[in-house]
């Protein structure tokens, strides 16, 4: 524990010293756009024989712009690691404190050995690549239903808590610039505007990391969630809006109602860009069964284009690939192997994980700057502002929205709402952007301090807080098929019902959704073979891999179409490894995956190592499950497991781990009770799937399993 | 919907149905005129035929047991007191309402809603979803997009979770108890019927 943090303040010092020009050439001045990478023009030293062969030489600037990227996030990464290491830490301390302490500390030793501001966050690198994936990541594993059930509140509080902050902010702290005229009288109303514009955005990043650490009920994460993304659309317009105000001569009416209509344009348009975009993506991915290894590759293209497209044209990026990632996924996922679902799922997590970390941890670097200008009362009425006009929208927009809702949003719920509201990368990129003036540096100062401020002492304190008012902790079980049949059969009674009475309601719209997309979006969008599903077989599926996942050894599916003839048996024997495993013990560890830190959640790291320790050995002989009701069969597949395990390494994804012996009453018991079933099924199947699945007749037993069979084809 | 002026006098027995189902006069008026344009032939009663007529619950997976559940075993018509008190079940609940009226519990409790959606699966009424009934319901919603043995397994399935005295079928305790972390209170509710 000690030695990662001793190891990581040795990178930070090796950073340091690569930071170190040799006297040629001085650090570029300041106040140019700051750009990411160091920018010294380091010489090649070499060891230098007068006219002879360089037997020894090092060439740092031919590799410097790369190599300084990576050691940013190798730092990054070991500042992540030493934080999950660090015993007790993570329960007080949220994550995304202490990469900005980390980030403090390289920015101070930067500093300290240059002499000179170390480098800063540029607009453009956040913009451009790190924002998108925290974005996507957030907008991929999104839950659905829960979100669209609460849109309309999340749309009242990001579009209008929004402007209601903005406007209250900007104006106040016109009002104490006025006051306090001698020191702040040059900062124009328009500035005020436009500082509140950027000041008053909730942050999803920073949300997400610090809600991630505290686990709330759902439905205040998908309000605090949502406002946090929806809201950028307006932040955008009115930053925009402002901007060129400031630019303008004169401003008129017409130029605000004008603004009101962008509001609309950006966040629409960003919409449509992320559907066109995400439509298009589960085109593709229909047609990739044939190359499997690139089908990952469009997801991420797909939703980057969308997010490139939509900022080229100045609209919502982050609506856009939100939109981008929640259209695609149901089609992707039906597509794809399940190696490449989880392939998907992983980078995504690793992408957004190392994008979070960079940002906090340049958050902090940039905190160590040549010129800050200070000014008391600007800085602590900001913070005071932000903070009150936080509260009251909140309290405000919730009195009204109650009214229209059916699960009230409480007050206690309201407190964490606006007290979550955190400010992140997003405000600071964007006061970095403001043309210059004299007053740009007192900005970024306060921008700084109120996301520190936030970030730290709001960050810190909510928990305490939360379970202080002990707010409905998020329950943590999945949806069990039970409770996904009854929902279903009770949605459809409402829509029947709804009929009956005449009403269109929420049902409604979700029913004729639901036609829609059943009838045009699927049949066009996904595989011929895998279009039956329906959500409770999803769940099923769903439920089956998490636990999978979820369990002790969690060994992934091995997908068959790896190999040249269909091999079935090994897939019965896994799946029917899963199936009895469910059978046993289907209550306990469900979990959902809707985590930062992993992709399925191992309450141990100790259990992660053991499939990944099996990944090294792919020639390792197959330990066969312990099921002794079926262990004679399992024999039978040794042999065409080690034909298997000499395939080549690019298609298996191994691990097949031994379970621990279960129970065995239960199993025949099982086999028994969908005995009878098995005969007339036998001949069902065989109309039903294609010719590739050859299952002789007599593993009646398995057959049952066979639609993951189907997913995996 | 009712081509004449209805007032609420015209509806017979209205305040006792107001005070039974607890819908408003609006409501009840609003509700009459439906049921007298579903009623077609004007009979006053309506037939499983004129609940037929509405394309979309011909449409719906289990709109037959919709229907279904409208009419009492053995009737063949319903009258509009039994359609309101049916529609009652899907009042949402209201949790400061002030008992004037019948002492036992309100059509639209939990436990009322609950035993609704119950009576859809259980339509032998006794008291108990058999594997049967839960495959028949099954196959209704998924159709013909999954094979027997899915069915089989994710029956199997539901009635494992649910099934705590192993009877191999579910009774309305074990509905209930599968159901606590679903918020029926606002699923089975229109709102538009406060």
């Amino acid at each position: 524990m000690a030695a990662l943090w001793t190891l990581s303040l040795l990178f930070s010092t090796c950073l340091g010293c690569l930071g170190l020009t040799p006297p040629a050439e001085l650090p570029q001045p300041h106040n140019q756009p700051p750009s990411l990478d160091f920018n010294s023009s380091d010489g090649g030293l070499s060891v230098d024989l007068p006219m002879a062969l360089r037997v020894f030489s090092v060439d740092y600037h031919h590799v410097q712009a790369p190599f300084e990227i990576v050691l940013w996030i190798m730092l990054a990464s070991l500042a992540k690691l030493g934080f999950h290491w660090s015993g007790r830490v993570p329960a007080v301390v949220p994550e995304s404190c202490l990469l900005i302490m980390v980030g403090l500390l390289v920015g101070g030793v930067i500093y300290g050995v240059r002499h000179s501001a170390p480098p800063t966050l540029s607009a453009d690198a956040f913009f451009l690549f790190l924002l998108p994936p925290i974005v996507l990541d957030a907008g991929y594993f999104l839950p659905g239903r829960l979100f669209f059930e609460n849109l309309g509140t999340i749309l009242w509080y990001a579009v209008l808590g929004t402007l209601w902050n903005v406007l209250g902010i900007g104006l106040s702290l016109y009002g104490v610039c006025v006051l306090a005229q001698s020191s702040l009288g040059d900062v124009s109303l328009l500035h005020c505007l436009l500082f509140g514009s950027l000041i008053a955005a909730v942050d999803p990043v920073a949300v997400l990391s610090v809600f991630q650490e505290m686990h709330v009920n759902e439905q205040l994460h998908i309000l605090v969630f949502g406002e946090s993304l929806l809201n950028d659309a307006v932040t955008v317009v009115l930053y925009k809006l402002f901007e060129s105000f400031l630019r303008l001569p004169s401003v008129s009416g017409l130029d605000v109602l004008l603004g009101g209509c962008r509001v609309v344009v950006v966040g629409l348009g960003g919409l449509f860009v992320g559907l066109f975009f995400g439509l298009v993506a589960a085109l593709t991915s229909r047609f990739t069964s044939r190359a499997q290894v690139i089908a990952p590759l469009f997801v991420f293209l797909y939703s980057y284009l969308s997010y490139l497209t939509s900022e080229m044209l100045h609209l919502s990026g982050i609506m856009a690939i939100v939109t981008c990632a929640v259209t695609m996924k149901q089609y992707v996922e039906a597509n794809v192997s399940e190696r490449s679902n989880t392939s998907i799922q992983y980078f995504l997590k690793m992408w957004s994980s190392v994008s979070e970390t960079l940002i906090f941890i340049f958050l902090g670097v940039s905190t160590i700057q040549d010129v800050h200008m200070w000014s008391w009362p600007f800085v602590c009425s900001t913070l005071l502002l932000c903070l009150v006009w936080r509260a009251t929208g909140v309290l405000l927009l919730t009195a009204v929205v109650n009214k229209l809702r059916r699960n009230a949003v409480t007050f206690r719920d309201q407190f964490i709402i606006a007290y979550g509201g955190l400010r992140g990368a997003i405000c600071f990129s964007l006061v970095f952007l403001i043309d210059d003036f004299p007053k740009k540096r007192l900005f970024i100062t306060t921008t700084i301090v109120v996301i520190l401020f936030t970030v730290f002492v709001q960050g810190m304190t909510i928990k305490p807080l939360v379970e202080l008012l002990d707010v409905k902790r998020k329950k943590r079980a999945l949806p069990t098929v039970s409770e996904e049949i009854h929902s279903r059969l009770i949605d459809h009674l409402l829509a029947g019902i709804e009929d009956v009475v005449g009403y269109w309601g929420q049902h409604y719209w979700k029913d004729k959704f639901e036609q829609f997309n059943k009838k045009y979006l699927r049949r066009f969008l996904i595989r011929e073979d895998h279009q039956a599903r329906s959500s409770i077989l999803r769940v099923y599926q769903e439920l089956e891999r998490r636990e999978q996942r979820g369990e002790e050894e969690a060994p992934p599916i091995v997908d068959p179409r790896s190999h040249s003839r269909p091999l079935l048996p090994e897939e019965m024997d896994s799946i029917r490894r899963i199936l009895s495993r469910n059978l046993q013990n289907f209550n306990n560890k469900q979990m959902p995956a809707y985590s930062r830190h992993t992709l399925h959640q191992d309450t141990t790291t100790g259990k992660t190592r053991r499939p990944l320790h099996r990944h090294q050995s792919l020639g390792e002989r197959y330990t066969c499950n312990t099921i002794t009701h079926w262990s004679q069969e399992d024999r039978e597949f040794d042999g065409s497991h080690r034909v298997r395990a000499g395939l080549s390494r690019s298609h298996t994804v191994c691990s097949i781990s031994p379970r621990p012996i279960l129970q065995d009453s239960s199993i025949p018991a099982a086999s028994a009770q969908t005995g009878p079933a098995d005969p007339k099924s036998s001949a069902a199947r065989e109309d039903r799937i294609s010719p590739q699945h050859q299952i002789p007749v007599g593993r009646a037993p398995k057959k049952h399993l066979s639609f993951v069979l189907e997913n995996e084809k | 919907m009712g081509s004449s002026s209805s007032s609420i006098d015209n509806i017979p027995n209205a305040q006792e149905i107001m005070q039974e189902t607890g819908f408003s006069a609006a409501h009840l008026l609003r509700l009459y005129e439906r049921f007298q344009f579903l009623d077609r032939d004007q009979t006053g009663k309506l037939r499983p035929e004129d609940f037929g007529a509405l394309r979309e619950l011909a449409m719906n997976p289990i709109g037959d047991r919709i229907i279904g559940a409208f009419f009492s075993p053995g009737q063949e018509t319903v009258d509009f007191p039994s359609f309101v008190r049916i529609l009652a079940h899907f009042r949402p609940t209201d949790s400061n309402r002030t008992r004037e009226g019948p002492q036992q519990e309100p059509a639209n409790s939990r436990t009322r809603k609950l035993k609704f959606a119950f009576q859809l699966y259980d339509q032998d009424r006794d008291g108990k979803i058999s594997r049967a009934e839960l495959l028949q319901v099954l196959r209704a919603m998924l159709g013909l997009q999954v094979t027997e043995e899915q069915l089989q397994s994710i029956a199997e399935r539901a009635i494992q979770e649910a099934d705590l005295d192993k009877d191999d079928a579910i009774s309305f305790d074990e509905f209930r108890k599968s159901l606590e972390k679903v918020n029926i209170e606002h699923k089975m509710s229109i709102r538009f019927l406060r």
